[in-house]
């Protein structure tokens, strides 16, 4: 990939004064390009505390792109997309068979929380020119099993997803939730092992990604854990 | 004194049952019902069809724009080495936050931070670039001092670019940075702090009592790293490890002869309850009731924003709000906290200038999602501002962006400062790609908007993470920090909303160093653009007689020209001191307040 060379202003871009009215209609930006200069700046960098900065030559540039996915990160991401879709899988169960309305509620916001992660995944790994998993096309079919989709940490074995499919009120809601936080913390297991691996889980999206996916899942488990004590009698 | 708002009340209940009101039909039931259905669904925002921001183009630098009560000085692209030219969305390279000092401002970036040149604001210019990467990369400034937020697994001691090899390393460094900046050429490193959760936001908190020191508060919001990097850093929660790592501040004292000797010398849990002393007894997590926000648990602060001559501080800590006692700046005790049900994410706070009002801010979606859509709750994602009496803080009124955004914008409330008009609550702040709007909050219940800048998405199809991180008032100019454009110049310009000499009023107070998150006590000399300043206020709302106004611009005009006598200017103080007091009697319409404030700059001047 190659970074940092400069962009060139707009040479063409309509000068945008006051006077004439910019206040209210829109106008081209930037007004006659930059109005100030980064030109030939100085780029140092320092070292560990004690340590000389040293001045980084022009030539250098190329290497300060920093931190590149690794196979590990994008591993990550092929394999949180199916366990991403068969939590829809699960919540696609819902409507028709949860009796709570806390679990409903649970079930749709995990719903538009799970998709927009995996509309997330997917680009993250398309842009940087890797397969995205042929799971991800399934995600939120009605009836779909679970065989299709390559087993992550936590996801529900074929035997789990049928007996799941199979309950109705109290018995679906109380399935669902343990099954759930099954789940989700197989997706905290795959955050740790992603961290726990040498020179992964540094670049910049992925690292904050994956550290929200974490939050997010813990949350999420503590909220179910309330959810079930109530429910159990 | 600790004491839970009706509404946290009321969400620990819910949420140590997350149902308990809510029958399996759905609906209502109980002492609950009531409540619920007082509670109104959260308002729609409503705008102007007209507002020259809606469809404004696409493009990444050459977005269409639009601005009102404002001037667009200059903009600068980011800096070489900044940014990755096939992308605007790379976030190793988004800018973020702005310090300031002298005739610089310093810019934080995912990839180390630039010092610009504003000497001339028209017309800035970078001084120098920084190579030293960690995200959030937030800077502040004290003195020789630079601190830098490092939060990223990537984040190494020694500033390198590579990352950290191994994933447990004492190479890494997630922490905040100290520079050296009296060589502003070449900053050298002089200390790294290292935090379990490193550091996604800071705060510099100076003790009044104490010169030879400076602290920093870090405020972690990342999970916490594992013991074997660090000892004693654990994620556990409080009832499987009481020295969990959540749930609290770090405290560092720099010795400012000797910042290569600062540590970290407490670790304060700001969310206990003061008599149990359970660490984790604020906001579970969750909504407060049906239809309200989905509102997270607090075990981090994201942002703190110190007070020092007040000896306060606001803590915007996930589920809560909080107000701190800094006056020991080593020990901040909690005293107050506020929740709210429109909150999703308690982000940043700003006190007024005399700190009788906090504006706390909203970032639902975490600032990468579009969240100004029209279809998006006006309370939701905004702002929230507080009265404050003493140690208690209650709600006034909320603010949004007063305009739609599209899909492809993030945007939601995020950073600003206040703009220095006396008499006024003005603050300047950013909306990401909803761009910088300017609110007044003096009536904190009633806040608008007074201008704004705002330019088309990066992309008409894809979100991309950009727009504005911040924007702050700095000596008579708003500067921006662009996450993926660079930086933007603006200077207020008179419009039904502000005089030219309010605008010149805000331009006389002036700062060696301004960090937003350390706020300064703003005061302004006694000079005839201040009396100006009340007097046109006075004028706008109708609260002067009009015969004195007139003796009143006649006079001031002729004290600008030195013509005044001290007597005439003392002579117009007592007379306008004589209105207060009918004013106060309940004798005559008027603002007893600013004939006040206005008669004492009028004796200010006389004295000179």
């Amino acid at each position: 990939m190659k970074l940092l060379t400069s962009i060139s202003p707009l040479a063409t871009a309509l000068v945008c004064l006051p006077v004439l009215g910019c206040a209210t209609s829109p106008a081209p930006f930037p007004p006659g390009g930059d109005t100030g200069s980064t030109a030939g700046a100085r780029i140092v960098q320092p070292g560990a505390p004690g340590e000389a900065t040293r001045v980084v030559a022009g030539t250098d540039l190329e290497a300060l792109g920093g931190v590149a996915h690794t196979e590990a990160d994008v591993a990550f991401m092929q394999g949180m997309i199916p366990h991403h879709a068969q939590a829809l899988q699960m919540t696609a169960l819902v409507p028709d068979r949860a009796a709570h309305r806390g679990v409903h509620q649970m079930a749709l916001r995990m719903e538009i929380s799970q998709r927009d992660e995996i509309a997330l995944m997917e680009r993250w790994l398309r842009d940087r020119g890797q397969e995205v998993p042929a799971a991800a096309a399934h995600h939120g079919m009605e009836h779909a099993g679970s065989g299709d989709l390559p087993m992550m940490p936590g996801m529900l074995t074929p035997e789990q997803m049928e007996q799941l499919q199979s309950a109705r009120g109290a018995e679906f809601d109380r399935l669902f939730l343990e099954f759930m936080i099954q789940h989700h913390e197989g997706a905290i297991v795959m955050v740790d092992a992603l961290f726990s691996t040498d020179g992964a889980g540094q670049e910049s999206e992925l690292f904050q990604f994956a550290s929200h996916v974490d939050a997010d899942q813990r949350a999420e488990i503590a909220r179910m854990r309330s959810l079930l004590a109530f429910l159990r009698p | 004194m600790t004491r839970p708002t009706l509404p946290l009340a009321l969400a620990a209940l819910l949420l140590t049952a997350p149902a308990v009101a809510l029958a399996q039909d759905g609906s209502a039931v109980g002492a609950q019902a009531a409540g619920a259905e007082a509670r109104a669904t959260p308002p729609r925002l409503d705008w102007d069809p007209n507002d020259p921001r809606i469809g404004l183009a696409a493009g990444w630098h050459d977005a269409e724009s639009a601005v009102s009560g404002m001037e667009h000085l200059a903009s600068l692209q980011r800096a070489e080495g900044f940014f990755n030219p096939e992308t605007p969305g790379d976030g190793r390279f988004s800018n973020t936050d702005l310090a300031f000092q002298g005739p610089y401002m310093f810019q934080g970036n995912y990839n180390g931070f630039q010092v610009y040149d504003i000497s001339d604001p028209a017309s800035p210019t970078l001084r120098v670039s920084v190579v030293c990467p960690g995200g959030q990369g937030d800077v502040s400034v004290y003195g020789n001092l630079l601190v830098m937020s490092a939060q990223e697994t990537r984040g190494r001691l020694d500033c390198g670019v590579g990352g950290v090899e191994e994933a447990v390393s004492g190479e890494r460094l997630r922490g905040i940075r100290i520079f050296d900046i009296s060589d502003l050429d070449s900053p050298r490193q002089v200390a790294a702090i290292q935090s379990c959760r490193g550091s996604h936001t800071h705060t510099l908190v100076e003790d009044p009592d104490d010169d030879e020191h400076v602290y920093v508060y870090i405020q972690g919001t990342n999970s916490p790293r594992p013991g074997e990097e660090m000892a004693g850093c654990s994620g556990a929660e409080p009832d499987e490890d009481p020295n969990t790592s959540l749930f609290r501040i770090e405290v560092v004292r720099v010795p400012l002869a000797n910042p290569g000797a600062a540590e970290i010398v407490n670790m304060p849990r700001i969310f206990a309850d003061p008599e149990t002393g359970r660490i984790d007894a604020l906001h579970a997590g969750g909504a407060a009731y049906e239809g309200a926000q989905r509102t997270r648990r607090t075990h981090q602060c994201h942002d703190i924003t110190a007070y020092p001559a007040l000896g306060l501080a606001a803590g915007a800590c996930s589920g809560n709000g909080i107000l701190l006692d800094i006056s020991d700046p080593a020990n901040p005790v909690r005293i107050d906290e506020v929740f709210d049900p429109n909150f999703a994410y308690w982000h940043s706070a700003t006190f007024s200038n005399d700190g009788s009002k906090l504006v706390f801010t909203d970032e639902w979606g975490g600032g990468s999602a579009p969240r100004c859509r029209g279809t998006d709750p006006a309370t939701w994602g905004a702002n929230a501002i507080f009265r404050r009496q003493g140690d208690e803080m209650t709600l006034a009124g909320y603010y949004k962006l007063p305009v739609a955004q599209s899909e492809t914008e993030n945007c939601v409330a995020h950073n600003g400062s206040l703009v220095p008009v006396p008499g006024r609550d003005i603050k300047v702040q950013a909306w990401y790609q909803g761009g910088v709007s300017v609110m007044d909050f003096t009536d904190p219940a009633n806040p608008f908007e007074i201008a704004y800048f705002d330019r088309g998405p990066l992309s008409e199809t894809e979100l991309y993470t950009g727009g504005f991180w911040s924007t702050y008032w700095y000596n008579g100019h708003i500067y921006g920090a662009e996450i993926s454009r660079g930086i933007d110049v603006f200077r207020l310009t008179p419009s039904e909303h502000l005089s030219e000499a309010e605008i010149a009023a805000a331009e006389l107070v002036t700062l060696d160093e301004f960090n937003a998150q350390m706020q300064p006590h703003l005061s302004w000399p006694d000079a005839a653009p201040v009396a100006r300043a009340y007097l046109d206020q006075m004028i706008r709302a109708k609260r002067i007689l009009a015969e004195r106004a007139e003796a009143l611009d006649a006079l001031l005009e002729r004290a600008e020209t030195d013509t005044a006598s001290a007597a005439e200017l003392q002579g117009m103080a007592a007379t306008l001191e004589a209105d207060a007091a009918q004013v106060e009697a309940g004798l005559q319409g008027g603002d007893a307040a600013r004939l006040s404030a206005l008669a004492g700059v009028l004796r200010g001047m006389a004295g000179m």
